[in-house]
């Protein structure tokens, strides 16, 4: 077992696109605007994928994500703001306190399959946004003034950690455990394979992520407030996920950047723009009914270019 | 009588008011090929899910190497060295075949999580066995041409081998095998007898089989318990069972007097 050519091609690839734009922005070749566009798609790139190892992977519907999103992006918020702390611990903290509350969550709620789930962790996620909503030390409804501190290289070091260590995970006997959960968890239990424990596993994995996502998402905008957390957040994160296709990280990695893009575009018709978004998401949805890229991967759709190729 | 490798004493299952199973006596030595057979809804299945901890028996115990697994989660009895395969195919459709047989073998492998995230020495170590483990499984199944190919694409008796290895490489002491012989054609059949009488002897395993291919049952199995109305009717050779008078009419219904 050796590290695959793609593994390469992909980290070269990253890292160029990284130096390309941190030279651009040097350069002041991009202004504020897409620096903030690109910032956020990688935070929607980190909060697509940290829900794909939970949905797509191990096959457990949850659609309570931004709540773990808002616990990381308040913690991080007042270990920089209220505590005075370096933003790497913020970002730290937010991760683990996130992953703390994925657990809680996750014990409990995991017992429960399919819709039961989806409404179990939608009410958590609202349990938790109330919580902040009611707080006064984070400013309750007001919301919280946070500096902005988030820079390209933390938006893109967070999603390259994301992904390499979910793909990692996946690419396992523990990501494989998981994915036997989703295809059949009884024959998974007939197999020596203790289901619960790694529903629970993939469940704060995911939660950690959303986490750090929502540390950057707080230190990107000047301003967090509990309405950017509720269940039409989590909605957002859920369309990228099946939208890409279920199962496939690449698919929720592309559907992210592509919807994430088409929403910034789209804040210049303020009026059409909710409806211009649901008409592109329908028409996606009727041609690709498994998502923008089914199960498979990038490296796949390759792979199977090539060997046609070849034979034609 | 000597230590069984399982027994079930007085063992019964009650859902709602309904007894599917009661007072279940029964033993299998180390090394036995033990046939369970019955007409349909005599409690074959509800019997194999006891033992693999699918159900709980609501009376009586199951012991396994001396010690009980009553209560345990079917996680923990295979991880005891039981394993089984399904009446009705339940493989990981959407994955491949090999990691089908990766999956059963999971629980045998020791990397952790961080090891595998951080891609420490411990995880490639761990991964590779696991690769060939596997791949050695198939080969004795003939399966391993379709190692790339998604399970949910082999051809039928194809799926049912894989059930087979995939139960394999979960390392039990104890196989259980749930009508391993169902939807095949007799030459299928035949092929299925030899390799179970193959892997036998390769792995030193013991069996139990649910099968309605008579042929099968009485071709292979040494010993053979009979169930019906979820109760023991007759325990024998196959010679004794077919010959008793009580299996008879649980088949084929009472002898019509005068």
């Amino acid at each position: 077992m050796k590290k695959s050519k793609a593994f390469w091609v992909y980290l070269a690839l990253a890292l160029v696109i990284y130096a390309v734009v941190q030279v651009m922005t040097a350069n002041e070749m991009i202004d504020l605007y897409y620096q903030n566009m690109l910032i956020t798609i990688c935070i929607n790139i980190m909060l697509a994928v940290s829900l794909h190892i939970v949905i797509g992977i191990t096959g457990q519907f949850s659609i309570g994500h931004a709540g773990f999103m808002a616990v990381g992006a308040y913690v991080s918020a007042i270990c920089t703001m209220k505590l005075g702390l370096p933003f790497i611990v913020g970002i730290i903290m937010a991760g683990v306190v996130a992953a703390i509350a994925g657990l809680l969550v996750g014990v409990p709620s995991l017992r429960l399959k399919g819709d039961y789930l989806a409404i179990a962790t939608l009410g958590f996620a609202e349990i938790i946004r109330i919580t902040f909503l009611n707080i006064d030390y984070v400013g309750g409804a007001a919301g919280m003034v946070v500096n902005h501190m988030t820079t390209w290289t933390y938006a893109f070091l967070g999603v390259l950690i994301t992904i390499l260590v979910i793909s990692n995970f996946t690419n396992s006997r523990h990501g494989r455990s998981c994915l036997a959960i989703r295809e059949d968890e009884i024959a998974a239990d007939a197999m020596g394979i203790n289901t619960t424990y790694y529903k629970v596993v993939a469940f704060v994995i995911g939660s950690l992520f959303a986490g750090v996502a929502g540390a950057l998402y707080a230190h990107n905008f000047y301003i967090i407030q509990p309405t950017a957390f509720n269940f039409l957040k989590s909605f957002e994160i859920l369309i990228y996920v099946v939208l890409g296709g279920l199962g496939s990280l690449s698919g929720s990695v592309i559907a992210a950047i592509f919807l994430t893009t088409v929403s910034q575009y789209l804040q210049a018709f303020p009026e059409t723009r909710m409806i211009i978004y649901s008409v592109v998401l329908i028409l996606v949805m009727l041609y690709r009914p498994t998502g923008l890229m089914g199960t498979k991967e990038l490296k796949d759709v390759f792979r199977l270019k090539k060997r046609g190729g070849s034979e034609a | 009588m000597s230590n069984p490798l399982v027994k079930l004493e007085n063992v019964g299952i009650q859902f709602g008011g309904l007894k599917a199973v009661q007072n279940v006596n029964m033993y299998i030595n180390k090394g036995e090929l033990v046939g369970l057979i019955g007409p349909n809804g005599a409690g074959k299945t509800t019997t194999f899910n006891m033992l693999t901890g699918v159900y709980t028996p609501t009376e009586g115990d199951i012991t396994f190497e001396g010690k009980s697994i009553k209560g345990l989660k079917p996680y923990q009895v295979t991880k005891r060295g039981i394993s089984r395969t399904f009446q009705n195919i339940r493989l990981f459709k959407d994955l491949t075949v090999l990691d089908n047989v990766k999956i059963a073998n999971h629980h045998l492998a020791k990397h952790s999580i961080l090891s595998s995230v951080l891609r420490l020495p411990s995880h490639f170590k761990g991964e590779g066995k696991m690769e060939k483990e596997s791949i050695e499984f198939l080969k004795i199944f003939g399966l391993d041409v379709y190692k790339d190919e998604l399970a949910k694409n082999l051809p039928y008796g194809m799926q049912r081998r894989l059930e087979i290895a995939r139960a394999l490489a979960a390392g039990p002491k104890l196989l259980l095998l749930d009508e391993p012989a169902a939807g095949m054609n007799p030459q299928e059949t035949q092929d299925l007898m030899d390799l179970i009488a193959l892997i036998r002897k390769e792995f030193d395993l013991t069996i139990l089989l649910i099968e309605h291919d008579m042929s099968l049952v009485m071709g292979i199995c040494e010993r053979i318990y009979v169930l019906d109305h979820g109760q023991l009717i007759a325990e024998g050779t196959p010679e004794e069972i077919r010959n008793n008078p009580k299996v008879i009419e649980a088949y084929l219904g009472e002898e019509v007097k005068n």
